[in-house]
């Protein structure tokens, strides 16, 4: 019910809404928990476990109760607190966790049920037998207690992440943090000023308080157009500081656009914000605590703070004849309010004895309520006070058991807070988040003149850390009261109360966890689930470990709070991975070749985050595998082009290049003539291989090293560490080239001829021998030719600036098609270099030695280098090592499977029996069966030897022959040409 | 985490890619003996406390920077690049 | 047989425009990596000084002569970027052709800054990052460059191959900036 005149909401704009499918109406302004409220709507949510009919109990972002589902379809979000929802025109919300409806929900037989599942009735009930839990007691519990629900649809809204710094970070807009960011904004600091509110103000905008005799709003809004005309402050509101991290780091999200009925168009709907702070002042209020009593979860019983927000903020009676219960004096102001604005107030019962007078109500000093009752909503309480019980008839019961510091963010790096006994509290120590200071209610600082005094003084700290100068400033009057009160947590007496309300735990649930010994107030949260999820005890917290502290004979602050972690409220997922779905996930590199590979129609694959083509379909062929035997025919009988610009490369400079050479791979470098390309082998520093390439030397101190696509960052990074860690004496550069140069390779018999056709000069085999290197002139453009060859047959790589990689690749794939030849792709790639016996990852896969793959003979004797003096461990060349063989299956239609493992011919195929696993296989065009590598116990010495191959997962066995992995062409006379 | 490289200044951890303790600058010579070898490429300390440790710039000007830092307080001691320090 | 066509990195990806920004590729000419030999970082300053008139730039630094622009772009190195290298520097400096290795786009137009804070993990602001500043880091997942070369306007600089996505990246950026109003 809305009373005229009263409320910061937008009286002359009207907005409709819906919630569960009724339209209704409110203002601009409003929440929709203030304009559910202002139209008589109570009932508003069932709870988690119990189905418990609830309402409304705060105004914050604190709700534990009042979540609601907001849109539909890829736009749907569940667990929306209705109490920050902002209204706007056409907003439509539904409740949750009910069916068929929020009035008669069929679940709620689960609160008469209640006896059984009690504190920690997961582990008591549902032990055995064991194989139901997964398939019955899960889905079960599952469907039957929760929350929201995803639509399983895409999201279909634009999220984001950004970085934010400055010299100072107030969190939290209330009177601390305006004062603060004001002192500090004017002292012309770099000051980010963020409040979860829509609106500058904080506790301000729902109380009547004066500053300077003005109202509290009034005062706020000065404020924040001083602050709007400085350059050096920025505002950000709907901005919810949720955690502090290491070196002055915020995690911070801003709801963008969940307040506008287009949700933003275009504009994303929240930004997740990285906020770097060299200081920062907490000025995050303080939440009220409920009291635990009797059936204190009934829609109608809310926070008297609450009360007095949707009175004094939104112009709202949350009732018609209201009750306010608390044990401080705070809580007479909802009385008095109330009062003011012409509210009936029922009855105030203030459970101290000596509690101050209020005039013009029904007081009772010294009282408790015990019980509520109604239908779906308070109707009336039970007030037990000296000599016996009063009922009394209410619709809406305001309680306030005092309020708690938000410390959360001061506990996110480990601190613990310390308890005050004069607030009954726990405060933020100082120091628990280097750089960062509490101030005002946060802080345990409850008055108003407190938090103008605590949020000044901190800024001005603050500034002095930053080294810069800040005039005392001049405080504006305000009202300085003392908070008093006594401490009330729960009202004893049968039934159940309410400590935690979104969880659904009680008094009882918490007295049983002691009684069971589960006495740490981290054991007594798991158990009962106190504290946990989103709410993270915001509510909840004191009061219940009030309840153990007494249960276990124990003070409070020997008792201590659970820990407090991030985030402060609940934050999507979307939002922390924002932009980082579909081609946002991780870039994609692309070859020069890459718009006439697509043309081509070749399916590409992933290698690293290079996009390269499996092969070129030609029309008529139907399976990939003709495409692939029919471009290992290319390069095998006419010629093949290829793109391996993927390949790292790497050059190398200085008077101390080839020391780097010889100390990072295991063979000599130095003694490589200029114009000659040798393979190198490079080991981690525990004798393992790390990566395998080719490296030229293009002149007497300058070297281009080639590496396998997928380890060129990790072959730099180990580069740079041996010439900046290692050996920073030496003269030596390092720059990556992979990207300068676009680069082919051009194999098979009619290679020559068709670089021939493009190069200045034409290639003599004389000086061009294989592993030789050069620069050339490519129609004209300075490029570089290395004879090397990954296929076994005669091959060169040409390579030419990038920005000619697609006019060149087109112009060799012309030529190659002109001389029966082509473009080649991975997979026969692939399998031309599996028919030659070379590695890649797939051999080299981090755990095989240089000795495994019959490389052992390449670590040189004559020097030191990474790898070599671990790689000589006994271990790493005994007999019996898994060593590289080829294998060829018995029969001519024999599968072979990468992955399988190797057995001896008549054994059983268990893990005991092992004898080795096969890396790489392929159909090889060339000898008309498949091929395979593998790993094999003293593999070398068991050439012609039938193993038997297993694949457990696929269920194939085939008899192989162990052979030289070198199948095709074993002298190379082929490639030497 | 912020980590302030000796030629960027303070960057955020995101940049670096992380190696492990600065152990790793003090290669032993070949014949230095197996156990001395084991040390160097297999044992590590985990103190509770301050450590010297080695992060690669990765995602920056590619620097290998020793960073001391306390690993209970979390708190950043002192930057220095791995050519200064063990030069 | 013809003749080797150029293209660029961004060709047939920008310009573009957002609002009231916009995206364009550079055509930098040519690009040089310059690293100083062993103890010869004075005798390259003076040798760029005196063939360039630019010296080597200090760390997060930009050196400019005319076209040309010396942009600190990591530990041991400087690009040298619309200049042909002067032979004079190979004598004190390691110079590797880095001409063809990087995209380079220039963002242009106010709410730059707030494309590149939800980019880039380092301060741009014109208070902490003023016109002729430059930082090695993060674009998106992206290694790249970052340089202010006017009040609203950056290169960025991302490996070749990377130009579809860099462009993609600043594009939803500069999308999302420009519909917040």
């Amino acid at each position: 019910m809305r009373i005229e005149g009263k409320g910061l909401i937008a009286r002359d704009h009207r907005v409709s809404f819906t919630f569960d499918g009724v339209r209704y109406s409110g203002f601009q302004g409003d929440t929709l928990a203030s304009a559910l409220l202002a139209n008589g709507v109570r009932l508003v949510a069932r709870s988690f476990k119990y189905h418990r009919p609830r309402g409304i109990l705060t105004a914050g972002s604190e709700e534990p109760n009042a979540l609601v589902t907001i849109g539909t379809g890829g736009r749907q979000d569940p667990n929306v607190r209705a109490t920050v929802q902002e209204l706007y025109d056409g907003l439509e919300a539904r409740s949750q966790n009910r069916w068929p409806s929020l009035n008669h929900d069929l679940l709620s037989v689960n609160d008469l049920a209640a006896p059984f599942f009690g504190a920690g009735f997961y582990y008591k009930t549902f032990m055995w037998p064991r194989a139901f839990w997964e398939k019955l007691y899960e889905p079960m519990i599952r469907k039957a207690a929760g929350l929201g629900a995803l639509s399983g649809e895409d999201n279909a809204d634009r999220y984001e992440r950004a970085f934010a710094f400055c010299d100072l970070l107030v969190i939290g807009a209330g009177p601390a943090g305006l004062m603060a960011a004001l002192v500090a904004g004017r002292a012309g600091a770099d000051v980010i000023l963020a409040d979860e509110d829509a609106r500058i103000g904080g506790r301000l905008l729902a109380e009547t308080y004066e500053i300077d005799g003005k109202p509290g709003h009034v005062w706020a809004e000065e404020v924040l157009a001083e602050l709007r005309a400085m350059d050096n402050v920025r505002l950000m509101t709907r901005t919810t500081v949720a955690g502090a991290y290491d070196h002055g780091t915020f995690a911070a999200l801003e709801r963008v656009s969940h307040h506008r009925a287009d949700r933003g168009a275009g504009a994303p709907l929240e930004c997740f914000w990285r906020i770097v702070a060299r200081r920062s002042v907490l000025a995050a209020g303080a939440l009220e605590r409920p009291v635990a009593f009797r059936d204190n979860d009934r829609p109608g019983i809310m926070t008297a703070g609450a009360v007095r927000a949707y009175l004094n903020r939104w112009g709202v009676a949350p009732g018609k004849a209201v009750t306010v219960f608390g044990n401080n004096d705070d809580a007479h102001r909802t009385a008095r309010d109330l009062m003011a604005a012409g509210v009936h107030v029922a009855g105030l019962i203030d459970s101290r004895h000596d509690a101050p007078e209020v005039q013009g109500v029904h007081m009772i000093r010294g009282g408790q309520v015990c019980g509520s009752t109604g239908r779906r909503s308070l109707e009336a309480i039970t007030v037990r006070r000296a000599g016996g019980e009063e009922r009394i008839q209410t619709d809406c019961l305001a309680m306030s058991g005092g309020w708690n510091p938000s410390v959360h963010l001061t506990c996110h790096m480990n601190g613990r807070p310390a308890w005050r006994r004069d607030i009954a509290s726990f405060v933020p120590v100082a120091g628990a988040i280097p750089g960062l200071r509490a101030a005002g209610a946060c802080n345990g600082a409850f008055s108003t003149a407190g938090c103008l005094r605590e949020g000044a003084a901190a800024a001005v700290e603050a500034l002095e850390d930053l080294g810069l100068k800040a005039s005392e400033p001049t405080l504006p009057a305000a009202d300085d009261t003392p908070y008093a009160l006594e401490p009330l947590w729960a009202v004893p007496g049968k039934g159940r109360a309410w400590l935690d309300f979104q969880n659904d735990v009680t008094v009882k649930d918490v007295k049983q966890a002691a009684v069971e010994n589960f006495r740490s107030v981290e054991h007594m949260k798991r158990y009962t689930t106190q504290g946990m999820a989103t709410d993270q005890g915001k509510n909840s917290n004191v009061a219940a470990l009030a309840v153990l502290a007494d249960a276990t004979g124990r003070g409070i602050p020997e008792t201590g709070t659970t820990t407090f972690r991030p985030p402060y409220s609940p934050i999507a997922i979307a939002a922390l991975g924002a932009g980082a779905e579909g081609k946002g996930f991780q870039p994609q590199r692309f070859t020069t070749s890459h718009a006439a590979t697509v043309a081509r129609g070749a399916p590409l694959i992933e290698a690293g985050l290079w996009y390269r083509p499996s092969y070129f379909p030609k029309p008529g062929e139907t399976d990939w595998r003709q495409s692939c035997d029919r471009e290992v025919g290319y390069v095998r009988n006419a010629v093949g082009v290829a793109d391996v610009s993927t390949l790292g490369k790497i050059d190398i400079q200085g008077a101390d290049a080839a020391k780097l050479l010889d100390f990072v791979y295991t063979n000599m470098f130095s003694t490589l003539k200029v114009g000659r390309v040798r393979y190198g082998l490079m080991l981690r520093e525990d004798g393992h291989v790390m990566d395998d390439g080719t490296t030229a030397r293009l002149g007497e101190d300058h070297y281009v090293m080639t590496t396998t696509t997928a380890a060129a960052g990790e072959v730099m990074k180990h580069l740079e560490f041996a010439t900046q860690g290692l050996h920073p004496e030496w003269d030596v550069s390092l720059c990556s080239v992979t990207e300068h140069w676009a680069q082919f390779a051009v194999a098979g018999p009619k290679a020559r001829e068709v670089l021939n056709g493009l190069l200045d000069t034409p290639l003599d085999p004389q000086d061009w021998p294989f592993m030789s290197c050069g620069a050339v002139s490519v129609l004209g453009v300075a490029g570089r030719l290395f004879r090397i060859s990954f296929s076994g047959e005669e091959g060169y790589e040409i390579a030419v600036p990038a920005r000619y990689g697609a006019s060149l690749f087109d112009i060799l794939v012309k030529r190659a098609e002109g001389l029966g030849g082509g473009p080649y792709g991975m997979e026969a790639l692939n399998v031309l270099r599996i028919e030659k016996g070379f590695i890649t990852h797939s051999e080299i896969h981090g755990r095989t030695t240089a000795y495994d793959i019959g490389m052992g003979g390449m670590v040189s004797a004559r020097k030191d280098c990474i790898g070599k003096t671990m790689s000589q461990r006994p271990g790493l060349e005994e007999p019996g090592r898994e060593c590289l063989v080829g294998l060829k299956p018995v029969g001519p239609d024999g599968r072979l499977l990468a992955g399988a493992h190797l057995y001896r011919k008549e054994a059983e195929a268990k893990r005991t029996n092992d004898q080795g696993y096969v890396t790489s296989v392929c159909h090889s065009p060339t000898l008309g069966h498949m091929i395979g590598l593998a790993f094999l116990a003293d593999g070398p010495e068991r050439h012609g030897e039938i193993v038997k191959m297993v694949d457990g997962l696929r269920g194939v066995t085939t008899l192989c022959e162990v052979v030289n992995p070198v199948f095709f062409d074993a002298d190379g006379g082929r490639m030497r040409g | 985490m912020r980590i302030t490289c000796p030629h960027c200044g303070e960057r955020d951890h995101r940049e670096f890619y992380y190696k492990g303790h600065a152990l790793a600058l003090e290669r032993p010579s070949p014949d230095a003996g197996e156990a001395a070898w084991d040390d160097y490429v297999h044992q590590r300390e985990n103190p509770a406390g301050v450590t010297r440790d080695l992060w690669y710039h990765e995602g920056g000007c590619g620097a290998w920077v020793v960073v001391s830092r306390n690993t209970l307080t979390h708190e950043v001691l002192g930057t220095q690049a791995a050519s200064e320090a063990r030069a | 047989m013809g003749n080797l066509v150029a293209k660029s990195p961004c060709k047939g990806l920008l310009p573009l425009s957002v609002g009231a920004m916009s995206a364009s590729e550079v055509e930098t000419g040519a690009m040089t990596m310059l690293s100083p030999r062993k103890g010869q970082d004075g005798a390259l300053d003076e040798a760029m000084r005196a063939v360039h008139g630019l010296g080597y730039p200090a760390p997060s630094g930009v050196e400019s002569a005319g076209e040309a622009r010396a942009i600190w772009f990591g530990h041991s190195s400087v690009l040298l970027v619309g200049a042909e290298p002067g032979q004079r520097l190979e004598e004190h400096g390691v110079l590797v052709d880095q001409s063809d290795a990087w995209a380079v786009v220039r963002l242009d137009g106010p709410g730059a800054e707030d494309v590149l804070a939800r980019l880039v993990p380092v301060d741009v602001r014109l208070c902490a990052f003023p016109v002729g500043s430059t930082a090695r880091s993060k674009i998106g997942h992206m290694s790249g460059s970052v340089t202010r070369v006017g009040e609203a306007s950056f290169w960025l600089m991302v490996f070749r191959s990377m130009a579809e996505t860099l462009v993609h990246d600043l594009k939803s950026a500069m999308e999302a900036v420009a519909a917040r109003g």
